[in-house]
């Protein structure tokens, strides 16, 4: 059984069909790329699998369960994890107090266990705080902890965001343009990185723009154009599909 | 004691300096001033959670505190005889929740007692910011501002027409809160500096509380929902229920605030209860820097004793109207974003933090 299966999906906005019969399977421990055009629907149907917004019609099964309908937190529950096209770090807050909200769904202390400040609480928190820590290690960012998220600069920013999804301990890993204001080298980075997590057993979901970083580490590739499906396959062959070629070096 | 915690130190030697100057310099009644500047400091932190933590915007809770107030003070006092064949009645009585005393002139009279009538106010303030707050707490920004204010205005409005709440003259002749043998929340005169330091220790144990939940998951949920929400949500934190769930705390710090002054000063007016009260706590959160517990705490304490003491005159209002417009203008971090090395409270525990260092990292 896949872990996620993409059933007939569409989403209208008003006269907009921002996604349009989109239907794919991702393979547990797998790292599919979505590809497309600016507007094809990327985003859209990344929010559709986290619960942001409700399809209009088709469904989304994870694990065999259906998800669609389902708000963003109960999806995150489920074990789906995702970081935002446009940061949305936590403001107020350090790079290490963004990754330990992270463990939210991990842990289970309410406002009188935190109020009171009960041994299990002091336990928890000591956990919460290492495998933060870690994550920021394994992100290379751990000189950063204390500092102010909204004071470090975008690549920094990025990695706290995923380092705050992998805090989750998610199943599945939505990436929405995790190279987007990266450079090469950081790109090059990020790639080995995106590996290391799948290594982690961490199935992944990519929207990115950069080919050479999707074609990269894709096992397989989604092409959408206007809200639809137009490919799916193995990079190599994507890479030379007609249609894709036109899409996206015009006629 | 965690390492954080030693930031208290300064604060409770302070609490001791100043009644130990004030019995020196023959100036205790400063101590009652200081008492109630106490009590709505402990509205003032709960709501500082609320607003500067959490981002979400109350301008009702002089109505929480009015109906932790009104209900301990109309149910301390109102005559409960006429009714004294009522199952009801000869429930909480065999329950041990009544009281039965004498009023002025000799005249038997049946009340509830001060603990059960408190425990009533607070739980009937949870449950009414339960119930505001599941639609309320949809609205964002302004329209939760003006959510909340109505409700603040419906309050004020029924307790100044409703004759068991005593209309225009409040309630007076409540009796003090017996606390142990020997020592009671009441404005009497010889238990002024066993009261002042019973109001301390209620404020200075709901902020160590607050700071609790502050650094810990459900804190950090709340926090996160201010930073952004959409992010939370992601991430797993129910940002309604959390919402919810801060606003029913902040409710109660404010309506047990509300309790415990009716009982210390004897009493509770319809001023309690006004707009322009709601308007003054959401000044004094903003001047002391919004998610800043230590400066709401100060502020709190300054402004509400400098407003007891007169300093203000007739112009009380104005001048938290002007504080708040002022704050916004020119220093919207609050009065300690002004000052180099603002923020004392949090430098202070990072130092101790960093002395610390190894042993009791946080
Ligand atoms: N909430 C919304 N309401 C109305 N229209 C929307 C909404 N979100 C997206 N759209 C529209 O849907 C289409 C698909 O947008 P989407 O953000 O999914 O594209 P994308 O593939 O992620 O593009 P990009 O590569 O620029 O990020 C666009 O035309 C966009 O304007
Ligand atoms: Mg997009």
């Amino acid at each position: 059984m896949s872990l996620l299966a993409i059933e007939h999906l569409g989403k209208r906005f008003g006269g907009l069909q921002a996604v349009d019969d989109v239907g794919f399977t991702l393979a547990r421990g797998a790292i599919k790329a979505v590809i497309g055009p600016n507007g094809a629907g990327k985003t859209t149907l990344f929010n559709l699998i986290a619960g942001m917004l409700s399809p209009s019609s088709g469904a989304i099964l994870f694990e065999g369960q259906p998800i669609h309908g389902l708000q963003p937190c109960q999806v995150a529950r489920r074990g789906i994890a995702r970081t935002f096209q446009n940061i949305k770090i936590f403001h107020g807050m350090s790079a290490l107090e963004n990754v330990m909200v992270g463990r939210h769904v991990r842990t289970g202390v309410g406002f009188f266990g935190a109020m009171l400040r009960t041994p299990a609480c002091r336990r928890e928190e000591r956990a919460i705080r290492e495998r933060s820590l870690e994550l920021l290690d394994f992100m290379g960012i751990a000189d950063c902890a204390d500092t102010p998220a909204v004071n470090l600069d975008f690549g920094r920013q990025r990695a706290v965001e995923l380092a705050r999804a992998l805090a989750l301990e998610p199943t599945l890993l939505l990436l929405d343009e995790p190279a987007a204001g990266l450079n090469i080298y950081e790109t090059a980075e990020l790639g080995r990185l995106i590996g290391r997590i799948r290594d982690l057993g961490v199935t992944i979901l990519l929207v990115e723009h950069d080919m050479s970083l999707v074609m990269d580490i894709s096992d397989e590739i989604v092409v959408l154009s206007f809200g639809r499906k137009i490919a799916e396959d193995v990079p190599e062959v994507i890479q030379k599909h007609p249609e894709v070629v036109k899409v996206y070096l015009g006629d | 004691m965690p390492a954080k915690n030693f930031v208290f130190l300064p604060i409770v030697a302070a609490v001791v300096l100043v009644q130990l100057f004030t019995a020196a310099s023959g100036s205790a009644y400063y101590l009652t001033q200081l008492t109630m500047a106490a009590y709505y400091s402990l509205l003032i932190v709960g709501l500082c959670v609320l607003m500067g933590y959490a981002g979400q915007i109350s301008l009702g809770h002089a109505g929480f505190f009015a109906i932790g107030g009104y209900l301990s003070a109309a149910l301390t006092v109102r005559d409960l005889l006429p009714w004294a064949e009522s199952p009801v009645v000869r429930f909480l009585d065999a329950l041990g929740c009544l009281a039965h005393g004498q009023d002025l002139y000799g005249a038997q009279l049946l009340t509830v007692a001060p603990w059960a009538a408190a425990a009533a106010a607070v739980i009937a303030a949870a449950l009414v910011a339960l119930v505001l707050g599941v639609p309320v707490l949809k609205l964002k920004g302004h329209y939760l501002a003006m959510a909340t204010l109505g409700f603040g205005i419906i309050v004020y409005r029924l307790v100044l027409a409703s004759e068991y709440f005593g209309e225009a003259d409040g309630i007076s002749g409540v009796p003090g809160f017996p606390l142990l043998p020997g020592l009671e929340v009441s404005g009497d005169s010889a238990g002024r500096v066993a009261n002042y330091y019973v109001a301390w220790a209620v404020l200075l144990l709901a902020v160590l509380l607050l700071r609790h939940l502050i650094d810990s998951r459900p804190g950090r949920a709340l926090r996160a929902i201010h930073g952004s929400p959409e992010a939370a949500d992601a991430m797993g934190v129910d940002v309604a229920r959390y919402k919810l769930k801060v606003f029913v705390l902040s409710a109660v710090y404010a309506a047990l605030a509300g309790v415990l002054m009716t009982h210390y000063n004897g009493g509770i007016g319809p001023s309690e209860a006004g707009v322009m009260k709601s308007v003054r706590w959401v000044a004094i959160v903003a001047v002391g820097g919004m998610a800043h517990l230590w400066g709401a705490l100060t502020m709190g304490v300054l402004l509400n004793f400098l407003s007891l003491r007169g300093v203000f005159g007739s112009y009380d209002d104005a001048v938290f109207a002007l504080i708040l417009i002022a704050i916004m203008l020119y220093a919207p971090g609050g009065i300690f974003s002004l000052v180099p090395g603002g923020r004392w409270g949090e430098r202070l525990a990072g130092l101790v933090r960093r002395g610390k260092s190894g042993e009791a990292a946080p």
